[in-house]
């Protein structure tokens, strides 16, 4: 009975814990349906006639390419990532190299490097060879961004593969395709969907490298968001909005994947 | 971004099987690595050779034609320099800050998701919801509609007129960078504390042990090394924290809020001093060398733990 007290007191205390945490999203997407005004009064308006306007507005100033752009950015960045990470992380667990570790351990190292010292080399080469504010270059970027961080997580997911089935298969004479096809790929395909989503969503939210090197033609969404604040006058529910819209892809896909979150971010650390 | 950060001990885990055979066998184990290897030195370490040479180079876009070379002479600019002295500390700040509040606050909220409740999903639902918020946008929320003096939730909740950015500087950054942060270290903590084992507690708790004496001598000992890894993933990704300063502070007001990345983004495309924002690019992978020598000495083991379970 004490026990069910206190699993009530706790869980109430979790939920406020949980709104508290969240408000401040809640307050975002309530604010972009607000009106300008109402967005800027104080004390703040709670009960207000919602409106689509700002989003009109917000579509209205193009923010079509900007997202675009962010899509393929992501998409294509993510798909390069795992087609090389997955390759590389076999060759790392389940038919190692002789200098594995080395090799794993050189790709965490690239993690740490803050791309900061990085910037204006990219910047230059990227001049040089024509290729600022294309969003070709963003791919090759946030693939090189991600690579470690996919290469971890995906060789995390191998190790789970049982040594004993496949070598049963190679007995068998079962060839590298047939055992990735039959053995491999139906216990990772739930891994590779999560090392691929927690890739997408690290590209869609990059800013750093987005914003001092792209502009007009190849800016990705949040390029959008810092662009569009520098408007004078009351900008706040618009913002919201913007703000809302360019969240929205990575919010949904975080909310599905959650069970694979912890074990993305932790690159296959934590199961 | 480098090879030279010193190998840490190869105890992860012992290979699947020792690499065998005759030079053709190990070309052939070696050819899924290739692609992926070759791709991250060139991306990652040619950009790094340039800045090396940069660095040597008397280079302020600014001047056309003058590209001078000077030696160590950057180096000594830059390290002498006020001003990037009080960005190393406040990245030190900023990071540590954001780091140990994040933590504090993921262990509460890990404890509380820990036990069982009705709606437990959903909560959990609202609490990863921060960390999935672009942080640029996330960055813009907090300053405009949360910390604003005029129309901010802040004030408008509690009164007053505090300007909450100007008065409390590295406070708000901090608070928002903690707010997205919190999430990410709740879920590891909550991963260790759900792969503690439930016997060994239940046999303690008939044995007469205190629900804190539980927490302190069997929890939070199980939990440190998930406590570790947290601190050490949240301190490489927070530790190029751009997005809030950008966006909150401008770095201001003076350098208050001014961090390393932000610093060397100045020097680079508002001061064109390419050459001095070069060395100081050295100088932070230097410093993150020593750094990450620690760190993966730390992951290994954290790896290796981990893997054989």
């Amino acid at each position: 009975m004490n026990k069910r007290i206190g699993n009530t007191v706790w869980g109430t205390v979790a939920w406020i814990a949980g709104i508290v945490f969240v408000f401040p999203v809640i307050w975002m997407v309530l604010t972009s349906f607000k009106q300008e005004e109402a967005a800027a009064s104080n004390p703040p308006a709670w009960v207000f006639t919602p409106t689509l306007h700002q989003y009109e507005q917000v579509f209205d100033r193009n923010i079509t390419p900007f997202l675009l752009n962010s899509l393929m950015a992501s998409v294509f960045s993510t798909l390069l990532v795992v087609s090389l990470a997955t390759p590389a992380a076999y060759a790392l667990s389940l038919r190692p190299v002789a200098k594995w570790t080395d090799a794993l351990f050189f790709f965490i190292s690239t993690k740490m490097m803050p791309a900061v010292a990085a910037l204006l080399p990219v910047y230059l080469l990227a001049k040089h060879l024509g290729m600022l504010d294309n969003i070709w270059t963003m791919v090759i970027l946030y693939t090189a961004m991600n690579l470690p961080l996919a290469v971890w997580m995906m060789r995390s997911f191998l190790l789970e593969v049982p040594r004993e089935v496949l070598e049963a298969g190679e007995v068998d004479g079962a060839s590298l395709p047939t055992s990735i096809r039959k053995i491999i790929m139906p216990i990772v395909s739930p891994g590779l969907a999560a090392t691929a989503l927690i890739c997408f969503i690290f590209a869609w939210n990059e800013f750093f490298l987005a914003v001092n090197l792209t502009a007009t033609n190849a800016g990705t969404a949040p390029i959008f968001l810092v662009g569009f604040i520098s408007s004078e006058g009351l900008f706040l529910a618009r913002l919201c909005a913007a703000a809302t819209l360019v969240s929205l892809p990575v919010l949904i896909a975080g909310w599905v994947a959650q069970n694979k979150l912890v074990r993305g971010l932790s690159m296959g650390a934590v199961k | 971004m480098t090879t030279m950060v010193a190998r840490p001990d190869e105890r992860i885990q012992p290979p699947v099987r020792p690499t065998r055979g005759g030079p053709r066998e190990r070309w052939i184990r070696r050819a899924p690595l290739l692609p992926a290897l070759v791709f991250a030195i060139v991306i990652t370490q040619i950009p790094f050779l340039y800045t090396l040479y940069l660095s040597t180079l008397h280079w302020n876009a600014l001047k056309p034609g003058k590209h001078k070379f000077i030696g160590f002479d950057n180096y000594v600019t830059v390290l002498t320099d006020e001003r990037l002295r009080a960005a190393l500390v406040n990245t030190v700040i900023l990071t540590a800050g954001a780091v140990i509040f994040s933590m504090i606050l993921g262990l509460g909220l890990a404890l509380l998701l820990d036990r069982s409740f009705v709606g437990r999903p959903i909560v959990r639902t609202l609490l990863i919801t921060p960390f999935l918020v672009m942080p640029i946008a996330a960055a813009l929320l907090w300053k405009h509609a949360i910390f604003n003096p005029a129309y901010g939730l802040i004030n408008g909740i509690f009164g007053g007129s505090t300007d909450w950015i100007s008065s409390y500087p590295k406070g708000a950054v901090i608070t928002t960078l903690v707010w997205q942060w919190t999430p990410f270290m709740m879920l590891i903590l909550l991963a260790g504390l759900q792969s503690q084992s439930t016997e060994v507690i239940e046999a303690a708790r008939v044995d007469g042990a205190k629900p804190w004496q539980i927490f302190r001598w069997m929890t939070l000992p199980h939990l440190r090394q998930y406590l570790e890894l947290g601190g050490l993933l949240g301190s490489i990704y927070l530790v190029n924290t751009f997005d809030a300063v950008f966006s909150i502070t401008q770095g201001g007001p003076g350098t208050a809020t001014t961090n390393l990345p932000y610093e060397i983004y100045l020097t680079t495309f508002r001061k064109f001093e390419y050459g001095e924002a070069s060395a100081a690019g050295v100088i932070v992978v230097l410093l993150t060398i020593i750094v990450a020598t620690f760190a993966l000495r730390v992951i290994s083991s954290l790896f290796r733990i981990e893997e054989h379970r």
